[in-house]
């Protein structure tokens, strides 16, 4: 841990594990690279999400598949590309220091399992399992729709492994608080709130759809009322902890999504103004605020909107 | 804070004219303020509606308002645009990423491209011919039939001393031998401010490396598969940096540090693949 955080305690626990802030990567930026992991570290981010990986690697769908919209929000529907569990595994085979979290995603029992074994004896903190992909058939959402195969599938991964579980859940045809239960019920250490909302954008000159997959998710600013709710009803009615998600782009936003109810919170779509620096001038921010408020620690914030 | 607000604005512009350059390469020309002012190094993410969406780097154009791409028909999103015609449409947004420097001391430079690497070389070019540099521009191909905008890369070197040699592998046309060959025999017997580079990464590490030796500053336009173009996706990463953020021109200096260049590149599922 660094001197600075100690003097400015920004350290929070998440579950088993204590991050040395609350700053995460969102799972889907950049995330197949260790170099890159390594870069985000030195830029002091508290942990990092991978991509979402699947047994076998994915090419994702063609492009067009993520679109600036203005107003710091993005329409994507990437596919879920990713590299497979083997060459993502040799990729992640030297990682000594850098607290990783590897986002799985799947359709079955049977390959969350072969992931999970493929995975843990890395150096890693945990996974998060997607359940909340609005855009791939058979995966993400369409998992994560059904509280039976939820309930499977987070059963799955918690046999096979002792480290700290998120998973990440999505606004889709269920509430995403009974969504949630049902993942805690079923093993779950941590909920990751949301995952982006389905979407389009249609070029008027042309007529036509922009993404190649016609449909995405929303992401950025425009979303970020709709995880803070999330976020608030979630952590008021589970013990776990809450990993905030959506909208995130400056200190400000950590600060709102902690005081929802947020232990830490995930930053993803605001990379594309503003890099990879984003990191250091959010906990830079953080750091003043814990000083302005007088906290010992900024784990003090957490739900406390929970009282009014 | 959105700095990249109106370039990431999409925009649909007609294809005005059309340009075949060799019989796989073509020049698409459009009207857009945005590319018209382009830095040398930039590029702009094509859409091709419904097909494909593919960085392109930014072709000058003579015509005040006006840019253009140079595409050599490749992959499904390539072969698409090549085959757009006058008339047609395309989206695009961007400029995105940085640019080639030209520092105020430089007085010679000398560029290398190879293939449609001479688009941004050429803006560049149009450029330091502003500001009366001497241009030593070398253009490499593999045989005659593939040697392309050497009228252009001729109108920027009319300064002084400045001169345009072309080579090709086989001989065909002009020098025999590749562009790194050439490039040996020149600075050998003279001095550069600066090498400015784009083409094949293999031939891209060779200039550097020659560079690098001579103590020559050099600066390097990378290419890389994207998706986003914005420094969200990942998929142009090259060790820990981004072509499309970061780049696309980075120094002799971080190249000689960057261990993936020349050597790799990730494919469309993310996975590190080895040139050759």
């Amino acid at each position: 841990m660094d001197i600075d955080d100690k003097n400015y305690n920004l350290s929070v626990k998440l579950d088993k594990t204590h991050l040395r802030n609350p700053t995460m990567l969102a799972s889907g930026i950049l995330g197949i690279s260790q170099s890159i992991f390594e870069r985000l570290y030195h830029e002091n981010i508290g942990a990092v999400v991978t991509k979402s990986i699947s047994v076998k690697p994915m090419k994702g769908y063609p492009n067009p598949t993520v679109i600036p919209l203005g107003g710091g929000s993005y329409l994507n529907a990437v596919g879920l590309s990713n590299p497979g569990v083997n060459a993502f595994s040799r990729e992640l085979s030297h990682n000594k220091i850098i607290p990783i979290f590897i986002s799985l995603v799947g359709s079955s029992e049977k390959e969350f399992s072969k992931m999970v074994k493929g995975f843990d004896a890395l150096n890693i903190l945990g996974y998060e399992i997607n359940l909340s992909c609005p855009h791939v058939s058979k995966m993400g959402m369409e998992v994560g729709d059904d509280p039976e195969a939820v309930n499977k599938i987070v059963k799955t991964v918690r046999m096979n492994t002792n480290k700290p579980i998120s998973v990440k859940v999505g606004v889709g045809s269920i509430d995403v608080v009974e969504l949630a239960r049902v993942a805690v019920d079923a093993g779950a250490d941590i909920i990751t709130a949301i995952n982006t909302l389905r979407a389009m954008s249609i070029d008027i000159e042309t007529m036509m759809p922009i993404l190649s997959n016609r449909i995405g998710g929303l992401s950025g600013n425009a979303i970020k009322p709709i995880g803070i709710r999330c976020v608030y009803e979630i952590s008021k009615k589970l013990e776990v902890p809450v990993i905030g998600c959506g909208g995130v782009s400056s200190w400000k936003d950590v600060v709102e999504y902690m005081i929802a109810g947020a232990s830490a919170v995930q930053i993803g779509s605001v990379l594309g103004s503003r890099g990879p620096r984003i990191f250091n001038q959010i906990t830079t921010g953080l750091k003043k605020y814990v000083e302005k408020k007088q906290l010992k620690n900024i784990g003090e914030i957490i739900g406390i909107s929970h009282k009014y | 804070m959105e700095f990249h607000t109106s370039i990431n604005k999409r925009r649909i512009v007609r294809i005005e004219e059309t340009v075949s350059e060799t019989p796989t390469v073509k020049t698409l020309v459009f009207k857009d303020d945005l590319s018209y002012s382009a830095k040398p190094g930039q590029f702009l993410m094509i859409w091709i509606p419904r097909i494909e969406e593919i960085p392109m780097s930014v072709m000058i154009n003579s015509k005040e308002g006006y840019a253009a791409v140079t595409i050599r028909k490749s992959g499904i999103g390539s072969t698409a645009l090549f085959e757009r015609k006058k008339g047609d449409f395309i989206g695009l947004r961007g400029p995105y990423g940085n640019e080639f420097i030209l520092r105020k001391n430089y007085k010679k430079i000398l560029i290398i491209g190879g293939g449609t690497g001479l688009v941004p070389l050429l803006r560049l070019a149009s450029y330091a011919s502003k500001k009366k540099l001497k241009i030593t521009t070398v253009l490499g191909a593999r045989t005659k039939k593939e040697v392309f905008f050497e009228k252009m890369a001729r109108k920027f070197t009319k300064h002084g001393d400045s001169s345009v040699k072309i080579c090709t592998d086989d001989g065909s046309y002009g020098l025999k031998g590749t562009t790194v060959n050439v490039m040996n025999n020149l600075v050998r017997n003279n001095t550069f401010d600066c090498v400015y580079t784009c083409g094949p990464e293999l031939m891209m590490k060779g200039v550097v490396e020659i560079a690098n030796k001579n103590s020559i500053p050099v600066q390097a336009s990378l290419e890389r598969y994207m998706k986003c173009g914005i420094g969200i996706c990942g998929s142009c990463c090259l060790d820990s940096s981004l072509v499309c953020q970061d780049g696309t021109v980075f120094n002799g200096n971080q190249l000689s540090k960057i261990l993936d260049f020349g050597i790799s590149y990730r494919d469309k599922d993310g996975q590190k693949i080895c040139y050759n």
